[in-house]
């Protein structure tokens, strides 16, 4: 079976390299991968995603509505903005963090103020939390978009695999230590 | 070896294993990559080039010269560098040349979207497209020998899934091929009339052979499954497809698909009782089978415009239930992409909005962006380079038309080299009063900061001469009173320049000069910089809003600024009549 997994947010968050952690583990861990990701003109604060599917053989890179097991949002508004491609039954893991985009910095849009509460009595799977503050809690803000990985991989429940190893074999030897503990904490949200 | 690697990354890794010694490319999504990993391989010389059609003329030389020798670029590219791509046609190769096309369906990040594969039949030069990373390795080699092989230019035709998806590659060894022996031919090298019009009935001869070999190449092939439907496709499109019939139908994979296989589509054909033809963008593979006499479903259901993905072709070609999946009520906000904040860009923009009667004729790159909302600032995009020449025509009838309109041609340094610069010859010997000011902020900064010439970095990594923007200005004869070169992040200064260009009578230029606050130095240098707000002073005007900086809000009644995004620029501390912005840091 095919799983799909959908990263949403905003230009600059950092999802390139959790979705590229995810696929190097996927790959160690035997299975087939694709991966899409967009970049150029869209990565200038834009909304932006990055799909990853894995099974044991993976055909299109693309998810489609109602397709995504897991929809990871860094950014709330974008879980709202992306919920359509939530299958029936898949897990939401949502960042509760606010980026405002240019229409609402200059009042011709506002910022919702229903979204979580909408998402909650709508979803059954979902998680909510501030990785920002869980992620300065560990001492660098800069690690919240490893925090969500780790909570995306318990949602797969993949948690049980070597993602240490992983992260050793990607990422400078400086960077291993926070980035561990990051995806731990995620783990255990 | 395996290893997870995009489109682009396996291009490039083919290219080396295939013994390739030159590249050359000018950046463009999502062809970009491409260049970008071929450096990390130093048997082969990579340059990024000042526009496409110098790329492929570089490749072009060096083909002859006898290396294997590959150029890419976005799909628009190609229309810059069409023409040595027709007459190379015409020329064949010494050692094997490949011309790299990245198209952008559902146009990513691009003007338009043009299906390139139509080039190949118009040129006459072989294509080939390849559906995953895998392929885009091994369908590099095949394109080498094929280009050799045939004497022919080889089109290699990507999309964005195709250069910008990920998938698992096999890596080999490079095999040294070595630069062959070059020998004078000016039959085969001078096209004066007299040689290309032999050298037209050799093209016309090679498509012949070409197609004998496309219907007999491992890279059109034939899988055999439920025979109710068949289903022709190439690229992207034949995932797309495998994904939604599986083994329910059987399918005709088109990887060479100029000349098409005639001979393979009418055994396929006979075969299977309804044949659908999956493919991205215009009918290209559709027209041709039709014109095979056969009869076939394709663009009636699947659409021409934009990007397709799996469940589009669902829905077009199955009775399905549409999946089960949420909706929310929530008003979701537009997020289109924006200047970023401490962009070098936005001072001269804010300095232009204060004449709400310019007309900017702008132009491609992250400064395109000053068409946005609340700066306004663009009134035409056309192609690289179109902003100062389009400035011109612009300016020239509106003088007919007896209207005093006040052209700004707003154009970058990446795209200045590019080709601005015959725009603005045209503008100083036409002489067309209008105003163009370049951006330079060092870096090519749309495409993600690849070097250009006026950077003083290769794309290898070596020092380079500085091309000097202001030298060249000035040879080319603006008046040294009509220049003026301004820090765009002091305002007085870029705001007198401004007032001075816009009661200009001659052709006249601003430079701006800031690098782009995205550079890795840029930031590092910047990093204790930020500016804040004073609640005591701050009278809540909102002036500074109207510089459009994503890092400062209005939020539960007060403005703030994000100190994380914000680099100490100042602009906004500059607008503020009420000293309420303070800079911490130097
Ligand atoms: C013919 C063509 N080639 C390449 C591109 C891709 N492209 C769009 S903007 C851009 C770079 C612009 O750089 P610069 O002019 O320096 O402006 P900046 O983005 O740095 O502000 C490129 C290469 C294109 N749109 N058209």
């Amino acid at each position: 079976m095919t799983k799909s997994i959908l990263f949403v947010g905003v230009g600059g968050q950092g999802i390139i390299l959790a979705s590229k952690i995810l696929t190097e583990g996927l790959i160690k861990f035997g299975y087939d991968v694709k991966m899409s990701e967009v970049h150029g003109m869209a990565q200038r604060g834009g909304s932006v995603t990055t799909q990853v599917r894995f099974g044991e053989k993976v055909y299109s890179p693309l998810i489609g509505v109602g397709e995504a097991d897991v929809l990871v949002a860094f950014e709330k508004v974008e879980a709202a903005r992306w919920i359509s491609y939530l299958k029936e039954g898949g897990s939401l893991v949502v960042n509760d963090y606010e980026i405002y985009s240019m229409p609402v910095l200059i009042g011709q849009e506002q910022y919702p103020q229903n979204t979580l509460d909408e998402l909650k009595s709508k979803v059954e799977n979902l998680k909510i939390f501030s990785a920002a503050e869980v992620a300065q809690d560990l001492g660098n803000i800069k690690t919240q978009n490893i925090v969500l990985l780790g909570a995306l991989i318990k949602a797969l429940g993949l948690e049980n695999l070597d993602w240490e190893g992983v992260i050793k074999d990607n990422l400078p030897e400086k960077m291993q230590e926070i980035n561990i503990k990051a995806i731990k904490a995620g783990m255990n949200i | 070896m395996r290893k997870i690697m995009s489109g682009d990354e396996a291009i490039a890794r083919g290219a080396y294993e295939a013994g390739c010694t030159v590249a050359a490319a000018y950046p463009g999504t999502p062809s970009t990559e491409i260049l970008e990993n071929m450096a990390q391989y130093k048997e082969i010389y990579s340059e990024w080039s000042p526009n496409e059609k110098v790329a492929v003329e570089v490749a072009c030389g060096a083909s002859i010269a006898g290396a294997r020798s590959i150029c890419a670029m976005k799909h628009v590219g190609l229309n810059v560098a069409a023409d040595p791509m027709f007459t190379m046609a015409y020329e064949g190769v010494n050692g094997g040349l490949i011309i790299v096309t990245a198209d952008d369906p559902g146009m990513h990040s691009s003007q338009n979207e043009q299906d390139n594969r139509y080039y190949a039949p118009h040129a006459k030069v072989a294509m080939i497209e390849p559906s995953d990373s895998q392929e885009c390795k091994d369908f590099v080699k095949y394109a080498f020998e094929i280009s050799e092989k045939f004497d022919t230019v080889v089109l290699f035709r990507i999309t964005t899934r195709i250069a910008h998806s990920k998938s698992i590659v096999e890596l080999k060894e490079r095999c040294e091929v070595g630069v062959k022996e070059y020998k004078k031919d000016v039959k085969k090298y001078v096209m004066i009339p007299a040689h290309s019009r032999v050298k037209h009935y050799e093209v016309e001869e090679r498509l012949a052979r070409l197609q004998n070999y496309s219907n007999n190449c491992p890279l059109n092939r034939i899988e055999w499954g439920d025979k109710k439907i068949g289903i022709i496709t190439s690229g992207i499109s034949y995932q797309y497809a495998k994904e939604v019939f599986g083994d329910s139908a059987s399918y005709l994979k088109i990887g060479m698909s100029y000349p098409l296989p005639d001979k393979m589509i009418q055994k396929f054909a006979k075969a299977v009782d309804k044949v659908y033809i999956i493919e991205e963008n215009d009918p290209y593979l559709e027209t041709y089978v039709k014109s095979l006499g056969i009869e076939c479903i394709g663009k009636e259901f699947i659409p021409i415009c934009g990007e397709l993905n799996p469940d589009i072709i669902r829905r077009a070609l199955l009775p399905t239930e549409e999946k089960k999946s949420y909706s929310v009520d929530v008003k979701v906000p537009s997020r289109p992409p924006v200047l970023c904040p401490g962009c070098p860009h936005r001072g001269l923009f804010f300095a232009m909005s204060k004449y709400k009667d310019i007309i900017a004729t702008s132009d491609i790159g992250c400064y395109t962006l000053g068409m946005m909302p609340p700066l306004n600032i663009a009134d035409t995009v056309i192609c690289m380079g179109a902003s100062i020449s389009a400035g011109v025509g612009f300016k020239k009838a509106s003088e007919k038309a007896g209207r005093d309109s006040k052209v700004f041609g707003i154009i970058g340094d990446s795209t200045f080299f590019h080709s601005g610069i015959t725009g603005l010859i045209d503008a100083v010997y036409n002489k067309a009063p209008m105003v163009t000011v370049i951006l330079d902020n060092r870096i090519t900064g749309m495409t993600g900061h690849q070097e250009n010439p006026g950077t003083g970095k290769t794309l290898m990594g070596e020092d380079a001469p500085i091309i000097d923007i202001e030298s060249i200005v000035k040879a080319v004869g603006v008046k040294e009173e009509n220049i003026r070169i301004v820090d765009p992040y002091k305002l007085e200064e870029t705001q007198r320049a401004v007032d001075d260009a816009y009661k200009a009578t001659e052709p006249f230029v601003i430079i701006t000069k800031q690098p782009c606050a995205l550079i890795k130095e840029v930031q590092k240098r910047r990093a204790n910089m930020y500016c804040k707000i004073n609640d005591e002073k701050c009278k809540k005007c909102k002036a500074c809003l109207r510089i459009g900086c994503p890092a400062i809000a209005f939020k539960n009644g007060k403005i703030v600024i994000d100190r994380s995004m914000c680099n100490g620029c100042t602009l906004c501390q500059q607008v503020c009549k009420f000293d309420a912005i303070e800079k911490v840091g130097e």
